[in-house]
Formats: C-alpha cells, sequence, structure tokens
C-alpha cells in the first residue's frame, strides 16, 4: 500500500470523543478538496465505526483505548483503520445484520455498519473474541484524483 | 442539545448541534419525560439546526416512535439537512414519521407547512 501521507492517533474509549474523532478524519481528509458531501459521508462512518468501540468493545469497564489510523492512498483514496483491544465481536455476519443490536436498551438503532457500508466504498471487519475488532474503510474522494490534484499544483 | 416547546396539542423538541452517541441519551430523556407528562397527540422532531447526526438519531428516532405507538401519536421530523435525509433514507427511519421540510419552528403551529418532503 502506497500511503502518501498518514496520522496515527490513540484516544480513551470515552464518548466524548467521538465528535473529535470524525473532526480529525475529516480535518486530514479535506487536503484531498472533497465535496461537501463526500466529507458528510466519511464524517457519518467514522462516527459510526468509534460508537461501536465505545458502545460495544469496552461495555463494562472504562478503561480501553480506540487506535485511529488515516491514510492518504493514490488517486484520492482515504483509507480509515479504526481498532480497538475490546471484547470482538463472535459472530460479525450478525454484527453486520441491519438492526440487529447487542446493545438495544441503549435505544442503538443496529444500523452502524449499514451506514458504514453504505457511506464509503469499500467495508472490512476483523475481529477476535477478547482481543478486539479492527475495522477498515476506504473511500475514494472525487476531487482527490490525480488529475486534480495535478491541475492545482 | 434540546430545547423543548410544549403546546396544548404538540411538543416540540428543538434540536441542535451533534447528535451522536455521546448527546442522545440526555436528549431522549427530556424528551420522553416531556412526553410522558402530557402524552401530546403530536411530537415534532426539528432537525433544523442539527449539524451532524449518525445512526444514533436513528435510534433517537425509532424510540420516539415505538414510545408514541403506545398512546397513538403522531411523530414529525421537521427541517433534516441533506446528511441527516441521507441517513434517514438508508435506515428506512424516513418510513416511521412524517417528514416536513422548511417549517420555521414560530410559523408552522396551526399552519399547513409550506411543502412536504418526498423524494
Amino acid at each position: 500500500m502506497n500511503t502518501l501521507n498518514e496520522l496515527k492517533c490513540t484516544f480513551p474509549a470515552r464518548s466524548e470523543n467521538e465528535s473529535f474523532a470524525r473532526t480529525m478524519v475529516c480535518a486530514f481528509a479535506a487536503q484531498l478538496d472533497p465535496t461537501v458531501e463526500e466529507l458528510a459521508d466519511l464524517r457519518t462512518a467514522v462516527s459510526e465505526a468509534v460508537t461501536n468501540c465505545i458502545v460495544h468493545a469496552y461495555r463494562g469497564s472504562d478503561a480501553g483505548t480506540v487506535t485511529v489510523t488515516v491514510r492518504l492512498l493514490p488517486d484520492g483514496v482515504i483509507y480509515v483503520r479504526i481498532a480497538d483491544k475490546g471484547c470482538g465481536i463472535a459472530d460479525i455476519p450478525q454484527a453486520m445484520t441491519p438492526l440487529y443490536s447487542s446493545a438495544p436498551a441503549e435505544e442503538r438503532a443496529g444500523l452502524g455498519f449499514t451506514v458504514m457500508q453504505s457511506f464509503t466504498d469499500r467495508l472490512t471487519v476483523t475481529s477476535k473474541p477478547d482481543r478486539g475488532t479492527t475495522v477498515t474503510m476506504r473511500k475514494k474522494l472525487t476531487h482527490g484524483t490525480d488529475e486534480a490534484a495535478g491541475g492545482r499544483s | 442539545m434540546v430545547e423543548l416547546k410544549q403546546e396544548p396539542q404538540k411538543l416540540t423538541a428543538l434540536l441542535s448541534g451533534e447528535l451522536d452517541h455521546h448527546h442522545a441519551k440526555e436528549i431522549r430523556e427530556k424528551i420522553d419525560f416531556a412526553v410522558r407528562e402530557q402524552y401530546p397527540p403530536v411530537v415534532v422532531l426539528d432537525f433544523g439546526h442539527v449539524t451532524f447526526m449518525d445512526s444514533s438519531g436513528i435510534g433517537l428516532i425509532m424510540g420516539r416512535s415505538r414510545l408514541m405507538e403506545e398512546y397513538g401519536g403522531t411523530l414529525e421530523i421537521h427541517n433534516p439537512s441533506q446528511q441527516i435525509r441521507k441517513v434517514l433514507r438508508i435506515s428506512g427511519a424516513d418510513r416511521l414519521a412524517v417528514i416536513r421540510n422548511h417549517v420555521h419552528a414560530a410559523a408552522a403551529n396551526g399552519k399547513e407547512p409550506e411543502h412536504e418532503y418526498a423524494e
């Protein structure tokens, strides 16, 4: 993977950091001059992934961290990796089923993965029970193509 | 954040800022407390000043929709931004409530909306 630029950040899995995390990713992606809609999609997808870490990964414990890695890849592709070291997901297909939530009491809609899938080009989820979960997302930002970058420089 | 406006037949929740998991709980508790005080026939969630919403907002809508079903009330969603409409659409939550655009909270009382959102 030919990484042109990278940002990595680890923070406590506290809900007040949800806003920080999605804003940070969007600030990094801004160097590609994305459209308002592309940036809104990315912001929403990142918010879902980080919220999953906070709501599910460390349930019952306030000591946990989330690591967000953002990479700028060739052809205007943004890669985001969101990883926790929490409880993991035993059944990934079930977790990704629209409207399924393991935390209905907290009024989670069960749509986090659906939003991530809809708002990015590619989503991968890897998980091991008691080891943690890693979500990666890729999204091509149309304003960030080589031609556009060449035209600006 | 949420500001509540109680009228005899209607409860309006004027939402503002970012509607994510961090903020949803407080908003939900405030709305539900007011709903259970008066069981209004209509509850309006006004998203006009919401700058961001993820699926936590869908959870909020689904939960209020269920609450209103318990006593036969109607849920309305007013003034969702383009980003919010997109989240509503993929979640199917746009079928749980009447969605209206360009409704001004002050002028909307007892009047028809300028037009209804349809897609």
